[in-house]
């Protein structure tokens, strides 16, 4: 929950320690950044969010426009439309909240809008499971949004400002989610420190209107039909500013611990350093990775740790480099890749990377809870060459081998 | 006129000059005859260039908005084919805001309007009309209803004619064309307790443009159903794309009115129906219909126009009188 990179000695500014759920940190977060106009559709486990904010906007606490609309289709097409304007928006969802608007998620990229967007991640239906797995926010992969993935409450409240700063940038201009694990982080109280003066938070990230906006002044059509001769070019200049936000965010997060205190860099090394067997995770358990990896230190295993927080752009090169000397990678994901390569989208995507053969495991889904005792037997497993690489392996999974 | 005995005060208020300036420009791929373009162009010369266009999936969009051309001489946006009611809800309250923050002039009449087909209103998007409606946010939400889903061939929509034929709901051996009745838009519009409501044709453009004057004026959300006819979708030859939309009018088959503030009024009276006859008759997708099948249409009509003389309380749309020629003379009217 703390252990954050740079210690709380070099900060400038000025911070009270506060305790907030995952869910309430963000909405702070969202009031700090002073958003304009934001709309929601309630859907568990992000509903506190939204809450939150209709309440800050209706006390007057943050001069907002709150549109309640009548789904998540309509809260993605309002943030579209408010974007689109020239304001700063936010919305947040989960789940099938997600799959409802998801009509509308590759149009805010194709249209370049810096929307920013929480998800307190949650597994899809069916059977019906409102808890908390990554199964949503993995198929959001191939849309060309930056993801950020957040371990706690901390880092969710300081990803939020730092997504509303990459997603603003005139190299960027694009919309950003940030996701956090749905009840895990989205619900407990933690700890956090946030900044006395919210006009730091506006110096940080000042609203940049830099985008292509609807101006009766110098009227402009977005969304216009792109013809086989132009859709590819224009396209493509999508995929170009993603290419080139991983510079921008590592530079927003760098300025962020400059100014706040605290950074997380694109990925986050634990006792990576000598390493002969990485464990990469992300979200809330990678708390008990770090303990696993302790443990496994202690009894004479050189044992690392790596946690995804950026998984959009994919910064690969700093992966490989992470990754370089590591004889055994395992990768621990929370949601199903079915049917693919590897049952873990991560390990996919990771194996593509290293181009070495990682052990796939498969834990938390549907929010099925593991400790760390259940990822210690894993990784003892794969350190003794007791499970094969490439082949999905469950922590948690009832009758199945 | 008569109207103008009826309604003292209706088009005084409507007689305002229309500007020269044209914000819906020359140059589009619209079907010959299509009278989109009609709509379009009188919209912005009311609404003028502090206006904000929405245009969901449909035929207006793909035929006026092809990179990297435009028709449009105001700001401009697609975004999906549902969402025309939500995009316009986000861009209203982000200038609500905007002024307060003072980055946009508070002082600044921005119109948003939305403008779409009919699938993008009464099916797809009829759940983001409704939303948006309810909310009662400051949007001119304009359905140009050419009555199926014309911009992907002639599929039926919910606001395809009984009898009609269509490539989804063909006339086959079995079943005559389109078995369901139009969906009453303005009516469920109205239903939701907004300012404005009203039905327009572009054959009576003084009529229309008035309403498009109401709109931007109301105080929250207005909505005006706008009949369009379409040449290939209908089946009549290009030349009579404003005669069927008289005809329309003349045999009851569309009532021009309004429903303001809850009062409700026929803003075109007619007082001497043509048959519905005449205008199935100028349409290749009626072609097919058996005498007993016009009927049987000409009976729905009878239905509808008595309950708006009830609610009028007066005969404000008169019996047929099948003397009158289907083709009235021009000049004769």
């Amino acid at each position: 929950m703390t252990a954050q990179i740079v210690a709380p000695k070099e900060r400038k500014v000025a911070q009270k320690r506060i305790a907030l759920t995952g869910n309430h940190a963000v909405a702070l977060a969202v009031k700090m950044a002073r958003a304009e106009v934001i709309a929601a559709y309630p859907i568990t486990p992000q509903t506190p969010v939204v809450e939150k904010l209709a309440e800050y906007v209706n006390n007057g606490e943050l001069d907002a426009e709150f549109i309640p609309v009548e789904s998540e289709h309509s809260a993605m097409s309002a943030v579209i439309g408010a974007s689109a304007m020239g304001a700063r928006t936010f919305t947040e969802t989960s789940s099938q909240g997600l799959g409802h608007m998801y009509e509308n998620l590759p149009i805010a990229v194709g249209m370049r809008l810096p929307i920013v967007m929480g998800m307190a991640v949650r597994t899809y239906s069916a059977p019906i499971n409102v808890w908390g797995d990554y199964s949503d926010v993995m198929s959001m992969r191939e849309l060309g949004w930056i993801i950020y993935i957040a371990q706690n409450a901390q880092e969710a409240f300081d990803t939020v400002i730092q997504a509303y700063r990459v997603a603003e940038d005139s190299r960027v201009h694009l919309p950003a989610v940030v996701a956090y694990d749905g009840f895990w982080t989205s619900h407990v109280l933690q700890p956090l420190d946030v900044p006395e003066d919210e006009e730091e938070v506006m110096r940080y990230a000042p609203i940049t209107r830099s985008w292509v906006k609807l101006d009766v002044d110098n009227p402009a059509q977005l969304g216009a039909v792109g013809t086989p001769e132009w859709y590819w070019e224009i396209r493509w200049q999508a995929v170009e500013a993603l290419r080139a936000s991983l510079k921008v965010i590592q530079e927003a997060d760098e300025e962020y611990g400059k100014v706040f205190g605290r950074s997380y860099g694109l990925l986050t090394p634990y006792r990576l350093e000598d390493a002969e067997l990485a464990i990469v995770a992300y979200g809330s358990i990678f708390g008990l990775v770090k303990k696993v990896v302790d443990r496994l230190r202690r009894e004479g295993v050189r044992a690392g740790a790596l946690r995804l927080r950026v998984i959009r752009p994919w910064p690969g090169d700093m992966f490989k480099k992470l990754l370089e000397h590591v004889d055994k990678v395992a990768v621990i994901d929370r949601a199903i890749n079915h049917g693919g390569p590897l049952y873990g989208p991560m390990a996919v995507e990771i194996a593509a990377t290293i181009q070495k053969p990682v052990y796939n495991v498969l834990a938390t889904i549907g929010m099925r809870a593991i400790d760390s005792d259940m990822i210690y037997d894993a990784v003892v497993k794969i350190h003794r060459g007791l499970w094969v690489p490439n082949t999905p392996y469950t922590v948690g999974l009832r009758g199945y081998e | 006129m008569k109207v103008a005995e009826e309604y003292p005060g209706l088009y005084e208020y409507a007689n305002f000059e229309l500007p020269q300036e044209e914000l819906f420009l020359p140059g589009h791929g619209l079907c010959a005859s299509c009278t989109i373009g009609v709509i379009a162009r009188h919209m912005l010369k009311v609404l003028g260039p502090d206006t904000v266009v929405v245009n969901p999936t449909g035929c207006a969009e793909v035929s006026t908005v092809v990179y990297p051309r435009t028709n449009w001489a105001v700001p401009w946006i697609h975004v999906a084919f549902g969402n025309g009611g939500s995009v316009a809800s986000g861009i209203e309250a982000a200038i609500k805001v905007l002024k307060r923050r003072g980055v946009i002039d508070p002082n600044r009449k921005i119109n948003v309007v939305v403008f779409a087909g009919d699938g993008g209103t009464a099916d797809i998007g009829f759940q983001a009309l409704s939303g948006l409606l309810e909310r009662g946010h400051k949007v001119i939400y304009v359905m140009y209803d050419n009555e199926g889903y014309m911009n992907t061939g002639i599929q039926r929509s919910g606001t395809t004619p009984l009898g009609a034929s269509t490539t989804t709901a063909p006339a086959g051996r079995k079943v005559p064309g389109n078995v369901t009745h139009k969906k009453p838009m303005a009516a469920i519009a109205a239903a939701h307790g907004i300012p404005y409501v009203a039905t327009a044709n572009p054959a009576y453009v003084h009529d229309m443009v008035y309403k498009f004057k109401k709109a931007a004026e109301a105080e929250g959300p207005a909505f005006l159903h706008i009949l369009q006819s379409c040449t290939p979708g209908w089946r009549f030859e290009p030349k009579y794309a404003i005669r069927v939309l008289e005809l329309a009018t003349e045999t009851g088959y569309w009532v021009n009115y309004e429903i303001d503030h809850g009062e409700f009024r026929v803003t075109l009276p007619v007082p001497r129906r043509k048959p519905v006859k005449c205008f199935l008759e100028l349409q290749g997708r009626f072609k097919h219909l058996k005498p007993e099948e016009v009927e049987a249409i000409q009976a729905v009509i009878d239905r509808d126009v008595e309950e708006i003389n009830r609610i009028m309380g007066k005969e404000v749309i008169g019996p047929v009188d099948p003397s009158l020629p289907c083709i009235t003379p021009r000049g004769a009217r």
